[in-house]
């Protein structure tokens, strides 16, 4: 069975994963290769053009010479000077790595990048298109002889949560207890959703958003019973801001008792 | 055992103090390895002291000890991911068995790694010069038994002439037809055939199958040539056309050959004793070497083709050209049999 991720268990018994990029992906990170190749091809024609002036016959040598010494060097020049990465990888957030999560060699990058002449037939890296589909880790023939794979690697930024959580009273932060029970039920996968949906939620329609943020509360709130006076009167999208507040937020021990004794706040 | 909800909620509000003494104590840690990594990546060739590597493992060991940790802290995505990462850049480093490679000298790597390349895996070019002679042959009993076959098995233009027709066009000629293109020429037919050489290389990966066809393919189309020209009574002619470059050019072809053969074996053999990445990994570095090999080969071919194979007599006597061909052959078997030992 095809596999999104890959998996390595260390030495040590620590899991870790590496989410692989589909044929897709990469062909649009070709794609943008593709061009860029040319913008430098066609640069090195500008500059060599004045050289016509000296020898025709030079000019148009070192020209040959320079379009194949690109074509077959852009690759593995920018994948050994950026660890694994083009411009089109870059763009796309793509990285060539070691299929087994050692470092990535020379030698690797090299011969998957001499394997494209295979990859690349009949046309549009039909051979390595299919290949990577078949792939258990959506390997194209370089790949494979490389031992390499390609990963998606998005930057992993910390979510801006003072402005997206304005700074309001959370009213679920009263109940220590149930927040921490809260915390423990709630997985990585459902605080990313709750947390994407806040970030979106001006690119919804105004429908489309109450009826997502009522579904994600009503999913949040079977997670944990919070007493009523703490939920009552709370916008779904205000309880899903509280449950993102709990979850991401690193409100120190003391800081939280403090917030539970709050006297007459309102909730929020 | 106290399951009371007293005893819940103490251990709920311990989990999160302790979560945040975790953070709090081994932050500066991850920081530090993450530190060390960044420098890692940035200059290859740094070489870190005892005390570093031992340091660099200590935070290792410390940063996974904090992943298995975390997992009990599912409401951390982000910090989880973040060491994730961290682990999977820190365990290439530390698990890595592979020499890593340092500053490149290329007159030790022309002088050593090379022919050294070369020799270790003699059998692979064997096996690459056994399908091309085969070729060879086949091309010569089809151009003897079938004259009608020259069409399919020489290139275009050379089936459309006889060879004392073709020598006697190129000794009477008057002008030099690559006046103002010899280099043009010369670039061309050095990216021609290196392209055609990484093709043959890369055709390994169809388990050698389409390595062998290159081979045999570009065999046939030399052995019908060949008998043609010996046929017709112009082999002085021939070897001046062909040696000067030639025994440069189709050596540089059997090492491309012997390096997409190499790919080959290693996938025909994977499953014996160790698997297919392993043992691809495994002749990694000598197909990379071959490679650079050949083409560095091809280059010198395509400058000799051009300045020099395409002109003969009364311009270059063909004694010259032979003795000229025969010079590079001696040296070249020299270097690849000699060299770095």
């Amino acid at each position: 069975m095809k596999a999104s991720a890959l998996v390595i268990k260390t030495p040590e018994g620590i899991v870790f994963s590496q989410t692989l990029a589909g044929p897709v992906t990469r062909l649009f990170a070709w794609f943008i290769d593709l061009m860029s190749i040319g913008i430098i091809v066609s640069a090195l024609g500008t500059v060599l053009g004045e050289l016509r002036v000296i020898s025709v016959d030079v000019t148009a040598a070192v020209l040959t010479l320079g379009y194949f010494a690109i074509s077959i060097g852009y690759g593995i020049f920018l994948e050994w000077a950026w660890r694994g990465q083009t411009i089109g990888k870059r763009l796309l957030s793509l990285r060539v790595v070691d299929a087994e999560g050692m470092r990535l060699q020379f030698d690797q990058i090299v011969t998957r990048n001499l394997l494209r002449s295979v990859d690349m037939l009949p046309a549009f890296y039909l051979v390595g298109g299919v290949v990577c589909w078949l792939s258990r880790k959506c390997q194209r023939l370089g790949d494979i002889a490389a031992n390499t794979i390609v990963i998606r690697t998005p930057r992993v930024t910390e979510p801006d949560l003072d402005q997206l959580l304005a700074g309001k009273f959370n009213s679920l932060r009263q109940y220590p207890h149930l927040a921490a029970r809260l915390r423990q039920r709630v997985s990585p996968g459902e605080a990313s959703t709750a947390l994407q949906a806040l970030i979106r939620r001006d690119e919804f329609e105004p429908a489309a958003r109450v009826e997502l943020f009522e579904q994600l509360a009503g999913h949040f709130r079977a997670k944990v019973d919070f007493p009523p006076e703490a939920t009552d009167g709370i916008a779904d999208e205000q309880y899903i801001r509280n449950v993102v507040d709990v979850v991401y937020r690193r409100v120190s021990a003391a800081a939280e008792r403090r917030e539970s004794v709050a006297p007459g706040a309102s909730p929020g | 055992m106290d399951c009371s909800p007293f005893w819940l909620l103490a251990s709920f509000i311990r989990m999160i103090i302790d979560f945040q003494r975790f953070l709090a104590s081994e932050r500066p840690g991850w920081n530090e390895l993450e530190r060390m990594l960044v420098r890692l990546e940035a200059e290859p060739n740094a070489r870190m002291t005892l005390e570093e590597l031992q340091r660099f493992h200590e935070l290792y060991e410390r940063a996974a000890a904090s992943l298995a940790k975390l997992t009990t802290f599912s409401f951390e995505p982000e910090t989880r991911q973040y060491l994730e990462s961290l682990i999977a850049r820190a365990y290439g480093e530390i698990h890595e068995t592979r020499e890593k490679r340092r500053r490149i000298f290329p007159l030790r790597w022309f002088l050593q790694t090379l022919p050294q390349a070369f020799r270790r895996n003699i059998r692979a070019f064997y096996l690459s010069l056994a399908i091309t002679l085969a070729g060879c042959a086949f091309g010569g009993f089809a151009t003897a038994f079938d004259p009608d076959s020259r069409q399919v098995t020489m290139p275009f233009g050379h089936d459309q002439l006889r060879p004392s027709e073709r020598v006697k066009q190129e000794e009477t000629a008057a002008v030099d037809r690559l006046t103002g293109r010899k280099s043009t020429f010369s670039a061309f037919l050095m990216t021609h055939n290196i392209q055609v050489s990484i093709f043959t290389l890369a055709l390994g990966m169809t388990w050698g199958v389409g390595t062998i066809l290159m081979l045999f393919y570009n065999g046939i189309a030399l052995g019908a040539i060949s008998f043609d020209y010996v046929a017709d009574g112009q082999a002085k002619f021939l070897m001046g056309w062909l040696m000067p470059h030639g025994v440069i050019e189709i050596p540089a072809i059997l090492i491309a050959g012997q390096a997409g053969l190499l790919l080959a074996l290693a996938l025909v053999r994977a499953g014996k004793r160790a698997r297919v990445g392993t043992r691809l990994r495994g002749v990694s570095r000598d197909v990379v070497t071959l490679s650079f090999g050949f083409g560095l080969l091809l280059v010198w071919a395509g400058l000799v083709e051009a300045f020099l194979s395409q002109y003969h007599e009364p311009v270059v006597p063909y004694d010259a050209k032979i003795a000229f061909g025969a010079i590079e052959l001696v040296l070249l078997c020299l270097y690849l049999g000699k060299s770095g030992r």
